[in-house]
C-alpha cells in the first residue's frame, strides 16, 4: 500500500519534479539535494524527516518559496514557481504559505495582534479588516487575553500560538511548520501540535512538518525520508487518527 | 498601509533609544548651525540695511580715489569746481561738501583722538535734512559765522569718551584750539560715526591747514529724478571737466544702492563660507546616520527574514528602512531648529543686552524651518538609501539563518 488511489488522480499542490540544489562554498559544491522529487496533496499532513545535513532545510526552503532550485521545477498550485524573482515569491509567499518556525520568530518590537496583522499588511489589507480578522485568529489560539502584549511578554507556548495564527493571517492553504516543537517543553509542543492538527481536520489545511523528532510522527498522515538530498516516502501506519482513508472521506 | 509601516519603522527607532539620539547629533549641529548662521545673518543684513535707509536713499556721495578703500590715501581731491560741476547737473537739489580728518580731542585733560567733520551751512542741510540725524540738544543748525563751535557726536554726550559727559556749553580743544559745544547729534547706531565732531567748513579749512579740498561731496537728487542716472551725469561730467575716460577716474560716485549692494556681497560671502562648514557637519551626520542604518540591518536580519517570509516584497523592506533613517534626519533637524533658533534668539538678546539698543533681530522665517526640516529629512533618506538597499536584497533563506 504505497499510494492511494484517489490521490492519483488528484493534483498535487506543491510538486517538486528533478530538484537539484547546489550550494557553491568557496572551491566546494555541497549539493543539498540530488535529483529529489515529491507530491505533496491538497489537505495533506506530511512531516518531513531526516537527521540534520540531509538537506532538510533546502528542502523546506524551496516548498516554502524562500528559495529557488539549481535545476529542476517546482510546482506550487500548478504554478512554476522556479523561475519568479523575489518580489513574486514574496508575493506568493504571503498568499499561500503560513510559515511556522522553531524559534517562533516574532517581530519583537510588535504586540502579538500587531504580529499577526504584519502578513496582511504585506498584501495591503484594509485597516480594520486586518484588526478585526487579528483579533478572530488570536481568540481561536487562546490568546484573547494577551492581544496587545509584546513577544517578550509571552511564554515559548504562547508565542508559538501567536506565530500560528500569524501563519494563518491571509488564509493560506498551507502551513509550513519547521520544528515547531523544538523550543517548546512537552506540553505546550503538544498543545502546538493538537493546534495543528485541528487546522487539519477542521480547517482542511494542508500541513507540511519538518521535524526531526520521532515521537511528531504519530500525528502526521505520511512522512517523507530524506536522505542525502533524495527522498524515500511511506505512509504512516501509526497513525493517531487512523489511516488517510478514515481522513479524506 | 504606509502608517503601519511607519508604525513599525518607528518601533525600531524607539527600540535603539541612545543610539537613535547620538546618530542625529551630528544632524542637530549641521542644521543648528545652518538655522542660526542664516537668521543672524539675515538678521544683519536687515540692521544693516535700516543704518543705510537712516542715511538716506535721495544722496549721491561723490569721493576721491577709484575705490572705497583709498579714499583716505589717494592723492587725488575734490574741489570746489566739483563742487560746482556737481550743482549743476541735472536733478541735483542741492550739493555740499565734507572735509574729514583725524584730530588731536583734549577734555579737561585727557586727550583722544576722533574723526572731525567740516561742513558748509548748505551740506549741513543735506546731512540734517531727511537722514533721520539730528541735533537733539542745543541747537539745531549751525549758523553763519560759527566759527570755533562743534556739535558733538553720541559717544560723546553719553559719556563714552572722556570720563565725563561732554555736552552743550562745554569746552574742547581739537588740535590744541578752543571750541565751544553748541549742539548734540542724536545716536546713529554704529559707534565710528557716534564719535564724530563737526564743525564748520571755514573753521575747518583754518584748523587743518587746508583749502579747496573735500573729502566727500553730497547731493540731494530732487524727487522724479532717478538717482543712478543723475549719479552717472555726475560721473560724466567730472570726467570730462577731468579730461579722464571712462573707468580710469580718480574718483567715485556712490548712491546707497550700490553701498548696500557691495555691503550685501560681503555678507553673502561670509554667510556662503560658514554654512559650508555646516554643510561638512550634515555630510558627516550623514555618515553617522548611515553607519546606524547599516548595524540596524545587520542586527534585524532576520526580522527582515521572518518579514520576507509572511510576504514582505523587497520593495516593502526598503521603503521600511528609508522611513527609518528619512525620520532620524527628520528628529534631528527638529531638534536642530530648537537649539539654532535658540541660539540664534540668545545671540539676539546678547547683543542687545552689550549694545542696549535691538540691532539684529534673528530672522526665523518659516521657510527657514521648513527648508531646514525637509533638507534634515532628505539627508536622512539619502544616507539611509544603500543600508536599505542593502536590506531589501537580503535572500530570505539566509535572513532567517542569520543569528
Amino acid at each position: 500500500m504505497d499510494k492511494m488511489p484517489e490521490e492519483k488522480t488528484r493534483e498535487p499542490i506543491i510538486e517538486l519534479v528533478d530538484v537539484w540544489k547546489i550550494y557553491k562554498m568557496g572551491e566546494v559544491e555541497v549539493k543539498a539535494l540530488r535529483g529529489l522529487s515529491l507530491d505533496i496533496y491538497p489537505q495533506e499532513f506530511v512531516a518531513i524527516m531526516g537527521p540534520s545535513g540531509s538537506g532538510k532545510s533546502t528542502l523546506m526552503n524551496m516548498i516554502g518559496c524562500l528559495d529557488v532550485p539549481t535545476k529542476g521545477k517546482v510546482y506550487l498550485e500548478n504554478k512554476d514557481i522556479s523561475q519568479l524573482y523575489e518580489s513574486d515569491l514574496a508575493q506568493i509567499r504571503g498568499q499561500i504559505i503560513g510559515f511556522v518556525f522553531q524559534t517562533f520568530n516574532l517581530m519583537p518590537s510588535l504586540s502579538a495582534l500587531e504580529n499577526v496583522m504584519l502578513p496582511m499588511t504585506f498584501q495591503g489589507v484594509d485597516r480594520r479588516d486586518r484588526e478585526k480578522r487579528g483579533r478572530n485568529l488570536l481568540t481561536m489560539v487562546g490568546l484573547e487575553q494577551r492581544m496587545n502584549h509584546k513577544p517578550t511578554e509571552l511564554s515559548g507556548g504562547q508565542q508559538q500560538r501567536v506565530a500560528i495564527a500569524r501563519a494563518l493571517a491571509n488564509d493560506p492553504d498551507v502551513i509550513l511548520a519547521d520544528e515547531p516543537t523544538g523550543n517548546l517543553d512537552s506540553k505546550t509542543g503538544k498543545e502546538v501540535m493538537d493546534m495543528l492538527t485541528r487546522l487539519h481536520r477542521e480547517e482542511g489545511k494542508t500541513i507540511v512538518m519538518v521535524t526531526h523528532d520521532p515521537s511528531l510522527s504519530t500525528y502526521v498522515e505520511r512522512i517523507i525520508q530524506i536522505m542525502d538530498g533524495k527522498t524515500t516516502e511511506h505512509l504512516n501506519h501509526n497513525h493517531k487518527y487512523g489511516g488517510i482513508e478514515d481522513e479524506k472521506k | 498601509m504606509i502608517d503601519d509601516f511607519f508604525k513599525i519603522s518607528l518601533r525600531g527607532l524607539k527600540n535603539k533609544g541612545i543610539r537613535s539620539w547620538l546618530t542625529m547629533v551630528g544632524i542637530f549641529v549641521g542644521i543648528a548651525a545652518i538655522v542660526s548662521l542664516i537668521s543672524l545673518g539675515e538678521g544683519l543684513q536687515n540692521a544693516m540695511f535700516e543704518q543705510f535707509e537712516m542715511l538716506g536713499y535721495d544722496l549721491i556721495y561723490v569721493m576721491p580715489g577709484s575705490s572705497l578703500a583709498s579714499v583716505y590715501t589717494t592723492s587725488s581731491k575734490l574741489t570746489d569746481q566739483d563742487l560746482e560741476i556737481i550743482k549743476d547737473v541735472r536733478g541735483v537739489e542741492i550739493a555740499g561738501g565734507f572735509v574729514t580728518k583725524l584730530a588731536q580731542i583734549e577734555y579737561r585733560g585727557e586727550i583722544e583722538y576722533a574723526w572731525v567733520s567740516g561742513m558748509g551751512v548748505e551740506t549741513q542741510e543735506i546731512f540734517l535734512d531727511g537722514t533721520g540725524i539730528e541735533m537733539v540738544k542745543g541747537r539745531d543748525r549751525f549758523r553763519e559765522g560759527d566759527t570755533y563751535k562743534a556739535a558733538v557726536g553720541y559717544e560723546y554726550w553719553s559719556g563714552n569718551v572722556f570720563e565725563k559727559p561732554v555736552g552743550v556749553g562745554d569746552r574742547i580743544k581739537i588740535n590744541g584750539k578752543k571750541f565751544e559745544i553748541i549742539g548734540e547729534i542724536s545716536r546713529i547706531g554704529n559707534s565710528d560715526d557716534d564719535r564724530n565732531i563737526y564743525i564748520l567748513m571755514d573753521t575747518a579749512e583754518e584748523l587743518f591747514d587746508v583749502e579747496n579740498e573735500y573729502i566727500t561731496i553730497m547731493a540731494r537728487v530732487k524727487p522724479n529724478y532717478d538717482i543712478e542716472k543723475v549719479a552717472d551725469e555726475i560721473k560724466k561730467e567730472i570726467r570730462r571737466d577731468r579730461g579722464l575716460k571712462e573707468g580710469e577716474e580718480d574718483f567715485q560716485v556712490q548712491t546707497m544702492q550700490q553701498l548696500v549692494d557691495s555691503v550685501s556681497i560681503i555678507l553673502d560671502a561670509v554667510q556662503a563660507v560658514v554654512i559650508g562648514i555646516a554643510f561638512i557637519s550634515l555630510f558627516v551626520g550623514g555618515l553617522g546616520i548611515m553607519n546606524t542604518m547599516y548595524t540596524s540591518v545587520l542586527e534585524r536580519t532576520q526580522e527582515i527574514g521572518v518579514m520576507k517570509a509572511v510576504g514582505a516584497k523587497n520593495s516593502d523592506i526598503l521603503v521600511l528602512f528609508m522611513i527609518e533613517s528619512g525620520t532620524i534626519g527628520l528628529v534631528g533637524g527638529l531638534v536642530g531648529c530648537v537649539i539654532g533658533g535658540g541660539l540664534s534668539k540668545g545671540v539676539e538678546y546678547i547683543a542687545a543686552l552689550l549694545l542696549d539698543q535691538v540691532l539684529i533681530k534673528a530672522s526665523l522665517t518659516p521657510e527657514l524651518i521648513i527648508g531646514s526640516l525637509a533638507f534634515s529629512f532628505i539627508v536622512g533618506c539619502i544616507s539611509g538609501m544603500l543600508p536599505a538597499r542593502q536590506a531589501s536584497q537580503l535572500k530570505p533563506v539566509d535572513a532567517l539563518r542569520y543569528e
